[in-house]
């Protein structure tokens, strides 16, 4: 059994899963459900001054026949009083000890206001707090979420009021809706935070009812831009967890958020530089119990490495991680066709043939079945025939150069690097 | 345009063979499809139906595309959804077919054409008249599908029925809980609605002559199909409760009854319409149904899915014996004595093996008697009925074309009603080539 702990910039939990602040995390109900479960940790729900929320407040994106592959939101923060919240919080900590429970924070932009809420929450017994910088619907057309996650000024203020009054861990929740997120993440180191969380949702409009021509969801026929998040958002997160890890001006831990559903999902965020992770969509699909799937999938691949420890693996991907200048540009790949488990259902063909650089050729065997080859000469590795593929293992790529020499576009104009 | 071709509705006789999908079967199972290209159910399709292109508009939510994908590609689209032998076509070729998990496609084919029938729209419009008429000879689905696509191209059709409905077997001989009549007379209605003219009970041959349909028409097609099932030609076959079995679906299907039907019914056969006749006897309430082939199993001509269905019907098989007597009572069938026949296929049969068997009904289905006169009438050649045709549908005599079960050749397993809609497709495409040929 590999050692799963994790230690968050001095955040301690069992496991590195936890739950992201958000509808699964709006109640001690729901958070003991969830430690029931096992997950390690929790951010509940941001706190502030409660709001009044609308109906309704989610809408689902599909694909084909699987539901919710990214969903969108436009509920607020918290729309319960702070003292029930405080005092569950306190219940959920005594039941479960070794849980980290962090407070996600939000008000308005005033070092008063937010002295305030630190030492009215720090009041129980709380692990760390979150700043909820990120929201990207309704709480910025007040001045708060994003609007204040966008303006590395903003972020690096009030980070820098949090930390006055703070005595547990700071850590700021990070927007995607901003040109370069390594900005906001630099004001957050240079502001004290002892880690940063990214990414948030996403600005989104999920949909246009056909039959109505409401936008989706709609509250009383009418919408406003939510945030997005779900497994399709996930290439967006880690690219952007990617650029902070790499980045030498953002030098504090990272939790990871966006997309995550599986231990595999965790395990690239690992990778890719998160200390930890958070989860919510995923939940919000299929209920707290997938934490166990989670905790046993990331244990057996990590035994099956003979891996001690998570803590090992974060980062690891991160030195190969780089500008496009880096890359060599004598790798070479090309795709190969096993004919054996090639069911013949011609995706590759079409795709090369009619997005790509049509090289693979339709012929017939010696029993007269069609029989798909690469034009290996003029193939560029480019993966599109495998990325089409239904079948596993069918289309590999195939390294063809000698893997001798490496040449890149940095080097080739003398830039620096 | 004439008014809707009246009917009554066909009797259900039961549960249908296939329920319709439910709405979540229907997205699993079109977003399950792989959209292959070039693909191999498509290419194993008489009527080379765009099947991923259906498929996907199905998946997409345009249900009105996707009938027209199928009703495009194959007039009788509604009917071979449930009648195709799926697993030796479009089902059996889909590239998931190795792993046993092949897209139901005929079940998908019946949820679009069913959208189709109760929605209502037309989805086709007549060519611009050419001024040529065409004459077809017979309404069921070559028929049909020549004179469809001839509309399309803008001739003046006329078909000619002998029947009250047209669909041909589709109508009444196909039981109804596989193809209910309603499928195969709306299929009809919609190349009415091409402005196609269907004379119903009139005989080719008997109410109008060949000659004249001839001198009548630019072009004639025979789609004239087969007739009853032959007598058997053994002692006892005239018997009270001995029953052709097209006949006996079709009064089943007409009336839901059939008078004089007893507990243990002996099927002659080991075709489809035996099945029908089998599983429909077991749906009027017949005890023990027994179907008796003079071969073995593996030589039987109907499809897979029907035997397995027949099986899970009940009813009972027993091979390599044929009928040598039928045993009366008072002029009624009181039993079927048999003779054992070579299990080496010939069918030879094994003096000294023979035996009786109970039996209150006989009902023979033992093929379909040929329209040799007919052919003869319009001076074309064939070879013991079945009318001789080029691949175009040509027969010996210019502007003469046959399509359909007057040009199949026995021996070749049961002829599909796809292979059917398909011959009807070419011949309309030769008749149209011959016809604007002649006018150029």
């Amino acid at each position: 059994m590999a050692d799963l702990s994790s230690n968050l910039a001095g955040i301690r939990s069992p496991n590195p899963f936890w739950l992201a602040s958000a509808p699964p995390t709006n109640s001690g109900y729901q958070v003991m459900r969830a430690f029931a479960a096992g997950w390690g940790g929790v951010v509940w729900k941001t706190l502030g001054d409660p709001i009044v929320n609308v109906t309704s407040r989610f809408a689902g994106l599909n694909l084909g026949a699987n539901k919710m592959i990214g969903m969108n939101n436009i509920e607020l923060i918290t729309d319960r009083p702070l003292a029930d919240n405080l005092r569950e919080i306190a219940e959920c900590k005594a039941a479960y000890p070794d849980r980290a429970i962090v407070a996600s924070l939000m008000t308005d932009c005033t070092q008063r206001a937010w002295h305030d809420l630190v030492d009215a929450v720090q009041a129980v017994a709380i692990d760390g707090f979150e700043l909820n910088f990120g929201c990207p619907h309704g709480m910025s057309e007040r001045g708060m979420g994003s609007a204040v996650g966008q303006d590395p000024d903003l972020v690096e203020q009030i980070t820098r009021w949090v930390k006055e009054a703070a005595r547990v861990p700071v850590i700021v929740k990070l927007t995607p809706n901003i040109t370069d997120v390594r900005y906001t993440a630099r004001a957050a180191s240079r502001g004290g935070a002892d880690a940063i969380s990214l990414i948030n949702t996403i600005n989104s409009l999920m949909g246009v009812d056909l039959e109505t021509w409401n936008p989706i969801p709609h509250v009383d026929g009418k919408s406003s831009h939510g945030g997005f998040c779900g497994p399709a958002v996930k290439p967006i997160a880690l690219n952007m967890v990617g650029d902070c890890a790499r980045d030498p001006a953002v030098t504090v831990p990272i939790s990871g958020i966006g997309g995550i559903a599986t231990w595999r999902d965790a395990t690239e965020f690992l990778l890719m530089g998160s200390t930890n992770v958070q989860v919510c969509t995923a939940v919000m699909r299929d209920g707290f119990r997938i934490v166990g799937d989670m905790i046993e999938g990331l244990n057996n691949y990590l035994d099956d490495r003979g891996i001690a420890s998570v803590a090992e693996i974060v980062g690891k991907t991160v030195p190969r991680f780089v500008d496009w200048n880096d890359l060599n540009l004598d790798y070479k790949i090309v795709a190969r066709i096993d004919p054996e488990t090639c069911i013949g259902c011609n995706r590759c063909y079409i795709a090369c043939e009619d997005a790509a650089h049509q090289c693979i050729e339709r012929l017939v065997d010696e029993r007269g079945a069609t029989l798909l080859e690469v034009d290996e000469e003029h193939c560029v590795g480019c993966n599109l025939c495998s990325m089409v593929c239904p079948v596993d293992e069918c289309i590999t790529m195939v390294r063809v150069d000698d893997g001798q020499t490496v040449h890149t576009w940095r080097e080739r104009l003398s830039l620096p690097s | 345009m004439a008014p809707s071709l009246r009917m009554n509705p066909s009797h259900q006789l039961g549960p249908p063979m296939a329920e319709p999908m439910t709405p979540l079967d229907v997205r699993v199972e079109a977003n399950r499809c792989l959209n292959c290209y070039d693909a191999p159910c498509t290419l194993a399709c008489p009527t080379a139906i765009d099947i991923p292109r259906f498929i996907r508009r199905i998946a997409a939510g345009d249900l009105a595309g996707s009938a027209r994908t199928i009703m495009e590609a194959n007039p009788l689209g509604a009917s071979c959804a449930r009648v195709c032998p799926t697993d030796e076509l479009c089902e059996g070729a889909c590239v998931y077919a190795p792993d046993n998990a092949p897209i139901r496609i005929g079940a998908l084919q019946q949820h679009a054409t069913d959208w189709l029938i109760a929605d209502g729209r037309a989805l086709f419009t007549p060519g611009p008249a050419s001024g040529k008429r065409v004459a077809v000879v017979g309404a069921g689905p070559a028929g049909l599908a020549a004179a469809r696509d001839l509309a399309r191209a803008g001739h003046a059709v006329t078909i000619f029925e002998r029947d009250p409905l047209p669909g041909g077997l589709n109508t009444y001989g196909i039981v109804p809980f596989r193809l209910p009549a309603e499928i195969a007379v709306w299929e009809a209605e919609e190349v009415r609605r091409l402005g196609v003219e269907i004379r119903a009970g009139v005989t080719v041959g008997v109410d109008v002559s060949a000659d004249e349909l001839c001198a009548g028409h630019d072009a004639v097609v025979i789609a004239c199909g087969m007739g009853a099932v032959p007598a058997l030609g053994i002692p006892g076959a005239d018997a009270e409760g001995v029953f052709d079995a097209l006949a006996f679906i079709r009064v089943a299907k007409a009336t839901g009854a059939i008078a004089g039907l007893g507990a243990t019914v002996a099927v002659i056969g080991g075709g489809n319409t035996a099945i029908d006749a089998a599983t429909c006897s077991k749906r009027l309430g017949a005890s023990a149904v027994t179907m008796y082939y003079r071969r073995g199993p593996e030589r039987m001509t109907a499809y897979g899915f029907e035997i397995e269905f027949a099986k899970a019907e009940g009813v009972e098989f027993r091979f390599n014996v044929l009928p040598k007597r039928i045993l009366m009572t008072a002029g009624r069938v009181s039993g079927l004595e048999l003779i054992r026949t070579d299990p080496d296929g010939s069918a030879r049969p094994l003096p000294g093996t023979e035996h009786v068997v109970p039996a209150d009904n006989v009902i023979p289905a033992i093929g379909q008697t040929k329209f040799g006169a007919l052919l003869d009438a319009f001076g074309v050649v064939h070879e013991h009925g079945v009318a001789a045709v080029d691949d175009a549908m040509r027969t010996n005599r210019p502007g003469v074309f046959a399509a359909g079960d007057v040009m199949f050749r026995s021996g070749t397993g049961d002829a599909m009603v796809v292979e059917a809609a398909q011959r009807g497709k070419t011949a309309a495409r030769s008749i149209d080539a011959f016809l604007r040929e002649r006018t150029a």
